[in-house]
Order: structure tokens, then sequence, then C-alpha cells
């Protein structure tokens, strides 16, 4: 059932090799991932589902470099992580990745434009180019006269546009979001989706986890997860 | 471009301390006292030496004063039997010796004191008749105001003349158009030839050579006028037989000077049967008030080092505490790409501005207070550099010092725990 569409590439983004994350709980261990082989295509948009406790979180962490695997290999662009340190996998996430989060995580006593121009604070931009970055990327979003709120002055949903500026920021490849829509109600819940879509559509890698179905069909495909392992796939994929 | 990211580093710091500036302020209160004291006692204890020394250092450090003394025995004699006369004191002999015996002795100065009733015209004051030798302008140099000093030929030629001294001649309302006039002391008459400054008063625990109302003559002159017995005391009727009053020798080389003074004091003794006489070594005392300084100094280092302790600690804890209050922001930031060490820099800024700050309210409020008290109580304070930079680098010391541990507890900050919703 091979209904790949998307022309744009087979380039293979994020690759999962029988990885494991095994936490010890006492006598016992905690099996978070027993074993998940994946591949994560250039330009796909995958929604990960699964019960609570299946491991969703933890595989996106891994993913995101924010953990490392217990067993089995991660290769993002085809770079073992395994090898990188701190300090290496500090420069990935800040190069490649951009985060969205289900409680936005913005830092509070910043403002908006500050929040935005984060990721590219890290990356030593000059204060007047990451202004005109953080400028355009509001505008993008929709937040341009917001410039210098706070993120408490802000709705959900526009905090988590604030958020989805600030992973653009540094303009990643791939996109990783744990339950965006997760505090929003269904409208803006669906809006933010959309911007997503959107991005899929310029040609980011999103990968989302969600537990809402309505959400999930969304993305253009599926991944279930159930125990620390891959369930079943469905959508468009290879 | 490196500069101008720390500058923003420093500000993005400020902004943050300015979130909570109640918080921020309290925080740098133990610093700003701790440095404040500092700053404070420095320039106190600075003040008080530097005064202490530069007095000491008029009398000369080289120099050794001996003073004729009734010994304590005849004093009390004295008191029993009524009026006598009494003889002690230093000699001429001794005097002699003294240069006999310590080449290391550079001069010596004889010096006779007379008191005496001093008059030009209506004028009179009671002076001190100093009878001495050329040599005493070398030891005590003071700056000459009008005329000369005495001359070899004044002594050669027995010539009755006198210095003044500034206090004196004002007194006197003597000024530059009287030099060449007639001073009379006592009964004799002297020409004014010359007026110079006199330091005057106490200096520490010594008396200086010099008084405000001295008057110089020859000492061959003090000698025939005068002889060796004169009244004890103004209005005492008790008479006194004293060779010489005091005698002021130069050291030539200073670490000689407290040797000279140990040797000359044998010797003395040897030929006095009373202690008839009173050493005063500036040198001695020079060194007993840099040790007392020192002393001082550590005393108030300790303190200030608790004090500053305290303030470091301070910051530590509230630090600490705020990485724990910010984890999530920490967690934000490390998620999206921040390394360890660019956390690390944060709050060591962070706490490095604070203490900074810290350190320089406390000189504002250090060089403050010494203010005041010179102003209300009159004490001498000095501001020197050191003290200044000190402080402030130990604030910004303290900053890093102290910063360091919660800095490395927030760089410690795992993301994943962090970022985990609750
Ligand atoms: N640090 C940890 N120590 C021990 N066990 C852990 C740790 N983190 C996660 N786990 C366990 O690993 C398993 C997977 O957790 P994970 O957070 O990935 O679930 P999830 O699929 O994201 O669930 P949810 O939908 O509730 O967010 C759970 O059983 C969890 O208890
Ligand atoms: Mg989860």
């Amino acid at each position: 059932m091979n209904n790949d569409l998307n022309p744009r590439s087979n380039h293979i983004m994020v690759e999962l090799d029988q990885a494991k994350k095994i936490y010890p709980m006492g006598g016992q261990e905690v099996r978070a991932l027993d074993g998940v082989s994946m591949s994560f295509r250039e330009g796909s948009f995958w929604a990960i589902m699964g019960p609570s406790g299946s491991g969703k979180s933890t595989m996106m962490n891994i993913i995101g470099c924010l953990d490392r695997l217990t067993e089995g290999r991660y290769l993002l662009e085809g770079h073992d992580v395994k090898t990188l340190d701190d300090d290496a996998l500090s420069e990935f996430r800040l190069k490649h990745l951009g985060f969205i989060f289900q409680s936005f995580n913005l830092i509070p006593q910043l403002t908006v434009q500050r929040n935005i121009e984060l990721p590219l604070y890290y990356l030593g931009w000059e204060a007047k180019e990451s202004e005109e970055r953080a400028i355009e990327l509001a505008r993008r979003v929709g937040l341009e006269k917001r410039l210098d709120h706070r993120p408490t002055e802000l709705s959900g949903g526009q905090m988590q546009r604030v958020a989805i500026a600030r992973a653009l920021a540094n303009d990643p490849q791939v996109l990783l979001a744990d339950e965006p829509t997760g505090n929003l109600d269904t409208a803006t819940g669906d809006q933010i989706l959309e911007m997503l879509v959107d991005l899929n559509n310029q040609g980011k890698t999103i990968i989302m986890v969600t537990h809402e179905d309505h959400i999930a069909a969304h993305a253009k495909s599926r991944l279930h997860m159930k125990d620390g392992v891959i369930e079943r796939l469905e959508g468009e994929f290879e | 471009m490196k500069y101008n990211k720390f500058w923003r580093d420093v500000l993005l710091g400020v902004e943050n301390l300015l979130l909570h500036k109640l918080r921020s302020f309290l925080t740098m209160l133990g610093v700003v006292f701790g440095v404040g004291s500092v700053v404070a006692m420095l320039s106190v204890g600075e003040g008080a030496s530097k005064e202490a020394l530069e007095q000491i250092k008029k009398v000369g450090s080289n120099n050794i004063i001996i003073t004729s003394m009734k010994s304590v025995e005849e004093e009390t004699e004295t008191n029993q039997r009524g009026p006598r006369m009494s003889i002690y004191g230093l000699t001429y002999e001794d005097r002699e010796r003294i240069a006999r015996t310590f080449p290391a002795v550079k001069q010596t100065v004889p010096v006779k004191l007379i008191r005496e009733e001093a008059h030009i015209g209506e004028r009179s004051m009671e002076i001190r008749v100093v009878g001495t030798t050329l040599a005493w302008f070398d030891i005590v140099r003071r700056p000459l105001l009008a005329g000369r000093i005495l001359s070899p030929s004044d002594f050669e030629g027995h010539s009755a003349v006198v210095v003044l001294t500034e206090y004196g001649a004002r007194r006197l309302l003597a000024t530059k158009n009287t030099i060449g006039e007639n001073l009379r002391i006592g009964t004799d008459n002297f020409m004014i030839v010359g007026i110079v400054k006199s330091e005057g008063g106490k200096a520490a625990d010594l008396q200086l050579p010099d008084q405000e109302v001295d008057a110089y003559i020859p000492i061959n002159i003090a000698k025939t006028y005068y002889g060796d017995t004169t009244r004890d005391g103004t209005d005492s009727r008790e008479m006194k037989q004293v060779e010489l009053d005091q005698v002021i020798l130069e050291v030539e080389d200073l670490e000689h000077v407290e040797a000279v003074a140990k040797g000359i004091e044998v010797m003395l003794d040897r030929f006095h049967t009373k202690k008839d006489y009173a050493m005063s070594v500036p040198l001695a005392l020079l060194k007993q008030a840099e040790a007392t300084k020192r002393t001082f100094n550590i005393v108030l280092g300790s303190i200030a080092c608790i004090s500053l302790l305290v303030g470091g600690i301070g910051i530590m804890n509230i630090m600490l505490a705020s990485v724990t209050e910010r984890t999530r922001e920490i967690g934000i930031r490390r998620a999206i790409g921040a390394k360890r060490k660019q956390i690390i820099t944060q709050f060591l800024i962070e706490t490095v501005v604070l203490s900074t700050l810290g350190g320089i309210v406390g000189l504002g409020l250090g060089i403050f207070i010494p203010l005041v008290i010179t102003l209300t109580a009159g004490m001498p304070t000095v501001v020197t550099p050191l003290s200044v930079m000190l402080p402030l680098f130990i604030s910004i010391a303290i900053g890093i010092v102290f910063g360091l541990y919660p800095a490395a507890r927030a760089a410690e900050v795992d993301p994943i725990i962090a970022l985990r919703h609750e």
C-alpha cells in the first residue's frame, strides 16, 4: 500500500534502529521504548498516537536529542547521536530542531520578541538582525502587534503561535511537537494545526504527538505506539 | 563583537535582577555592608595611622632624643625636704662620650633650655630659650620664614643673636621688618636675625624637639648668660643644676638606630648613679605604630572577610533559590540549544552583577561614612586607591566564587525533567 505522492524526497531525516530506552526502577525496569525501528523521511508529517505511558514522549525526547538511548541506534541526518557529547547535542538541537510543547514553554519574563529571538541569541546573531528576523516570524504567525507583550498577556493560542515562531527562528529541518494542541480548545487547536500543515507543505519534517484523532487526521501519516513498541502505521509512508 | 555580546549579557542579567527589585536589593545588602565597612574601616585606620606616622616622621626617624629628668628618687626626696638645689641630667661629658663611642652617630646636638620672659617694646611673652648648636637646624628642619638661621660666626663671635619661631614672632608682633631689631630676654638683649616655622605640639606619644614658643640662641651664649643653674620650673623657687637639658642625636643609618639607642642607655647607666634622663626613639615608636597598624589591618581584614563571606553566602542562597525557581526556564533554554557553559555564564553574570553592584553601593557608603566622621569628629580619614580597588575586586570575586555553585547547579538541570508538564 504505497501511496507516496510526495515526490520531494526519499531522504531519511530521522532513523531509529532497535531503539530501546530502559529505566531501572528499583529491582524492576521500565521499558519506555522496547525496540523501535522507524525512519522518518524529509518532508513527512507524522502523528504519533497511543495510550498514556506507551512511550510517545520518550521517543520525542530521543529524537529531540534531549535524551540518549539505552540500546540501539539513533541517526539524525545520518549522524549517530550516541557519539556526540552534550555540547554537540546542544548544537544539534540549536541548528536542526525546533520544539513545540503542550504547555508552550515560553520564558515568562521575556517579551514575545525576546522569546522568538532566543535561538538566534544562542546562534550568536547580532541584535539588529535577530530583531528583524523576530519581526518577520511574528508576522508569519500573525503576532507582529504583540512583540512587546509578555507571554502572560497572551491567550493560549497566541502563546503557541509564539512558540511556533520561536521554533522556526533557526530555520530547522525538523519540528517536534509534543501534544501542541493539548492545552487549546478545538477551534484554536485546529488553527495551530493548519499552521503546521502549512509548514509541512513548505518542506518541514514534522513529528507530532497527539491523543486526538481529529488532530492526527491532519498529519500525512500516523504511528501507533503501545507498551514501548510500534503497534501499527497508517497513512502515507514507505 | 565579543565585547558587544558581553554587555548584552550583562544587560540581560540586570533586566533579570530588576524583575525582583526588592529581592535583588536585599540580596545585595550583605555585600553592601561588607564592602562599606571594609572601605570605611580602611580609611579611618589609614587616616589615623597616617597622622601618627607623619608626626613621628616629623621628629625624625633617624634621631634619638635624650632628655634630662629628675630621677624618681630625687623627686620624692625633694618633696620631703623642701627647697633645695638638685643636680642631675646629661653632662657635656656624656655628649662627648656618645660622639666618641658610637661612630654610627652622625651628629649630636646639645640643647640648653631656659624659660624666660621676652619683650619687644610693649609686647611680652614667656618663651623657651633654646641654646643649641648649628646642627639643631640640620636635625630639626623647619622652613625659614625670614632672615637667617644661626651661623658659625655667631658662635665664634659670641654674638647675642636670636632666631624666633613663627608663633612667637606673631605674638610679639615681630615681622620681616623686625629682623635686626632687639629682643629682650629677661634682662639680656638679643638681636633678632631670623624667623623659622615651628611644628610644636605632641606627636603621638612623644614630644617634638621644637615648641611654638622657642627662641634659638647659640649655646655658648646660653652658657655664659644663664650658666648651668636655673630655676626649676617657672614659678618654683627650687633650683636645678643641669648641664644639658637635651641631647639630640642623628644616627647615620636607620638600621643602627635601635642598637645605638640600646648602647647609649647601657653607657649612660654606667656613668649615672640615678636614672636621671629619658630616652625617646621615634623609630621604635614608628615601628610600634606600624605593628599596631598591621594588627589593626589584620583584625579589620578578618571582620571584613566574615561580613563579605556572609554577604557571599546570602547571594549564593538566593541564587540557588533562583535556579530552582527558574528550572523550567533553564530547561527551555537547554532544549532550544543552549550549552551548559552558556547557562553557567548567564547565572554567573547575574551573580557578579549583583555582587559588583553591591560593591559599588558599599563603596559609596564606605566613602560617605568616613567623610561624616571627618566632618563631625574631626578624625582624619584617608581613602587610598587600594581601599577603593580592593573591595571592588573582592566583590567581583565574591560574585564569581559564590555564583559558581548555583550556576553549576543550573547547568545540571535536565531539560526533560524541567519541561515535563505539571
Ligand atoms: N525518568 C523516568 N524514569 C522512570 N520511568 C520513566 C521516566 N520517564 C518515563 N518513564 C516511564 O516510561 C514510560 C513511557 O513514558 P512516556 O512519558 O514516554 O509516555 P507517554 O506515551 O508520553 O504518555 P502520555 O500520553 O501520558 O504523555 C512510562 O511508563 C513512564 O512511567
Ligand atoms: Mg507524553
